[in-house]
């Protein structure tokens, strides 16, 4: 019987949180280490986080005080965001990288879909083929040809080098392939009888029963957009084209922390200005992982890991 | 004894409760597919009556050509001296020349072993943490905790490496939080993010940091399906808890930790290529140059497209080699490796 993440044991889920009668209590040691290792996990992830948050946050005398970094801002100011929001590079940055994810991932759902539905019946070839493609997915054409080609389509300096390389990922099209397989080949079989066509069926019939692994992929989508930064790295030349993680990288990580960079003179410390910026690439995905949280836990992509 | 973790991995399961419709048009298999339609008529009839799923194609398949195929195609410039103005048509044909150059090429000699140095450092240090951290979750009875640490662990992977090294940076750099308070204590700073020594260090601790959350939720999804009257049985049989994990956990979890590894395997020589860009000033060419760093800043920086695409290239068959032999191996093993099922 197939099985799923999840699907399979509700007794684990939260119904009845009761240790099995079989299962012995483990020993004192075993729980502690198995306490500490989660704890120690956690807060390394969670630290780092609030550090930056904190930080962005904090007034100037504060940061003063505790010599550049602090984990509780004592009296929360926005000064430092106001600052940023001041010049045009952040807001620039922000909209070009809003740009790119929402057009990005409409082209990239729209191409996945098709295709995995194309795929996911017979057609003129079997399965054969499209497993021979995937196969090749495994494989990359290497960084120097895909820079020529974007050349080649004179794509350099423009928004369309960040979106159209991205707009189809293997492994999305192998998740939302194999759940379109597993749509009930009688409910298409007789939306066909009835006289529509496979546009229609996706339309009307594939797509609504599949609105959980749309939305799953749009957001893997969308989260790939918004995170990519070598592509601009490649591509981009002109800084009013900049996405917000090259801005991120140039500003931030490569260290030089130069406000004017930013097109401002600075009152707040660099620091917070910095961590400002940190705190505006990492919001929007703060704001979406409760959704992806909620729909990855569904089993919509583990039962695709082997499909 | 395995054979629920072999079967057909399921999507939710309402969706499966219709039987197989038609044949099987690629022959048989333990696996049964619906088919609608089996093939059967002419290729013309059946050209015509696949219209529409073919025109539904053409979008994803004029992206492989653009973005995959014939990037693949351009790997040919490894063999050409390369000249921009010149174009892919007009440039001299060098033959294995590049290659020669390459393997000569201490640079290259060093990003070739520095990527092999990491690669272990990263298969023998990251592999087994998501492993260890899913057995110890599943272990947990509460699933409140269960729910809280997991929300936490899978949040990294969604985090861009611009933002991880950021993050990193602000904890353990020069200037940063653990300096910082280390220097209050009158301790010396510790160059954590910048000593090239121990970046292979960092390294994998950045990866744990970042993947190993995430990478837990397969491991997970074998443990679900591993059946508990095993367990239960093995417990009245009166044994252990080690003795379970070895004769019932492991041999349960051996295909997924087996299709990891070569897919690991495969990609070995992809150490984390945004990690170590962002990361190569910081510590220095020297620990952080690997296969694909080298490709970069010779081929694109530095304008040598065709040692740039000949490193590539290299690169490329490599991976290829030592993804077909691992899934060979993984035959050999019994294990199904990547695709075997499908294609059988």
């Amino acid at each position: 019987m197939a099985t799923t993440f999840f699907t399979r044991k509700p007794r684990e889920l939260s119904y009845n949180p009761k240790r099995p009668v079989w299962k012995e209590k483990p020993s004192a040691l075993y729980q502690t280490v198995k306490v500490v290792v989660l704890i120690v996990f956690s807060v390394s992830i969670l630290t780092p986080i609030l550090l930056v948050v904190s930080t962005s946050l904090a007034d100037t005398e504060q940061l003063v005080k505790a010599g550049g970094f602090v984990l509780w801002p004592e009296r929360p100011t926005l000064e430092a965001y106001a600052t940023i929001f001041k010049g045009p590079m952040v807001l620039q940055s922000l909209g070009v990288s809003m740009l790119v994810t929402a057009v990005g991932t409409i082209l990239a759902l729209f191409v996945t879909i098709t295709m995995a539905y194309a795929t996911s019946r017979t057609v003129l070839f079997g399965r054969p083929v499209v497993l021979a493609v995937l196969f090749t997915l495994l494989f990359a054409p290497g960084l120097i040809p895909s820079f020529l080609m974007i050349r080649q389509l004179g794509l350099l300096d423009s928004l369309w080098s960040l979106i159209l390389p991205g707009i189809f990922g293997a492994f999305n099209f192998v998740v939302m392939r194999s759940f379109f397989m597993n749509i009930s080949g009688e409910l298409i079989e007789s939306a066909r009888i009835d006289g529509a066509n496979d546009w229609q069926i996706l339309w009307r019939i594939v797509m609504p029963l599949s609105k959980a692994v749309i939305a799953v992929v749009g957001l893997f989508y969308a989260v790939g957009f918004w995170n990519s930064f070598f592509n601009a790295l490649l591509y981009i030349n002109d800084h009013s084209k900049w996405p917000i993680q090259l801005l991120l990288r140039n500003f931030v990580v490569q260290g030089s922390g130069a406000a004017d960079q930013l097109g401002i003179t600075t009152t707040p410390p660099p620091q917070s200005i910095q961590m400002a910026v940190v705190v505006v690439a990492l919001v929007p995905i703060l704001m979406v992982y409760p959704f992806l949280q909620k729909h990855f836990s569904k089993g919509v992509i583990t039962g695709a890991v082997k499909g | 004894m395995n054979s629920t973790t072999e079967q057909a991995p399921a999507l939710p399961v309402a969706r499966r409760v219709a039987g197989p419709a038609g044949g099987n048009a690629s022959g048989s298999g333990p696996r049964k597919r619906k088919r609608i339609r089996v093939p059967q008529q002419s290729f013309r009839s059946r050209l015509r009556r696949d219209k529409q799923m073919l025109l539904m194609m053409l979008p994803g398949v004029a992206f492989l050509l653009l973005f995959f195929y014939i990037p693949i195609l351009g790997n040919v410039i490894a063999f050409q001296d390369y000249q921009p103005y010149l174009g892919i048509g007009d440039s001299l044909w060098v033959g294995w020349q590049n290659f020669v150059d390459l393997f000569g090429n201490p640079d290259f000699v060093h990003a070739f072993w520095n990527t092999l140095y990491l690669a272990a450092w990263q298969l023998v240090f990251l592999f087994p943490v998501p492993l260890v951290l899913a057995l110890i979750v599943d272990s947990l009875i509460s699933t409140r905790v269960r729910r809280i640490f997991q929300s936490i662990a899978y949040l990294p992977h969604f985090l861009s490496w611009v933002l991880v090294i950021a993050f990193f940076q602000q904890m353990l750099g020069g200037a940063g939080f653990v300096n910082n308070l280390l220097r209050d204590w009158g301790m010396d700073p510790i160059p954590f993010m910048t000593n090239p020594e121990t970046f292979p260090v960092m390294v994998v601790v950045q990866m744990i940091w970042k993947d190993a959350g995430w990478a837990m939720i397969i491991f997970l999804a074998a443990l679900a399906s591993i059946d508990n009257s095993l367990y239960e049985a093995a417990a009245a049989d009166g044994a252990g808890r080690w003795r379970r994990m070895w004769h019932i956990t492991l041999p349960g979890l051996r295909p997924v930790i087996v299709l990891l590894l070569i897919l690991r395997i495969g990609d070995i020589l992809s150490v984390g290529f945004e990690q170590f860009i962002l990361q190569r000033d910081a510590v220095g060419a020297g620990a952080a140059e690997v296969l694909d760093t080298f490709t970069y800043y010779t081929g694109v920086v530095g304008g040598g497209w065709s040692s740039g695409a000949a490193a590539g290239l290299a690169k490329g068959l490599v991976s290829a080699l030592l993804i077909y032999g691992a899934n060979k191996l993984a035959h050999r093993f019994g294990e199904d490796g990547i695709f075997a099922k499908q294609v059988r």
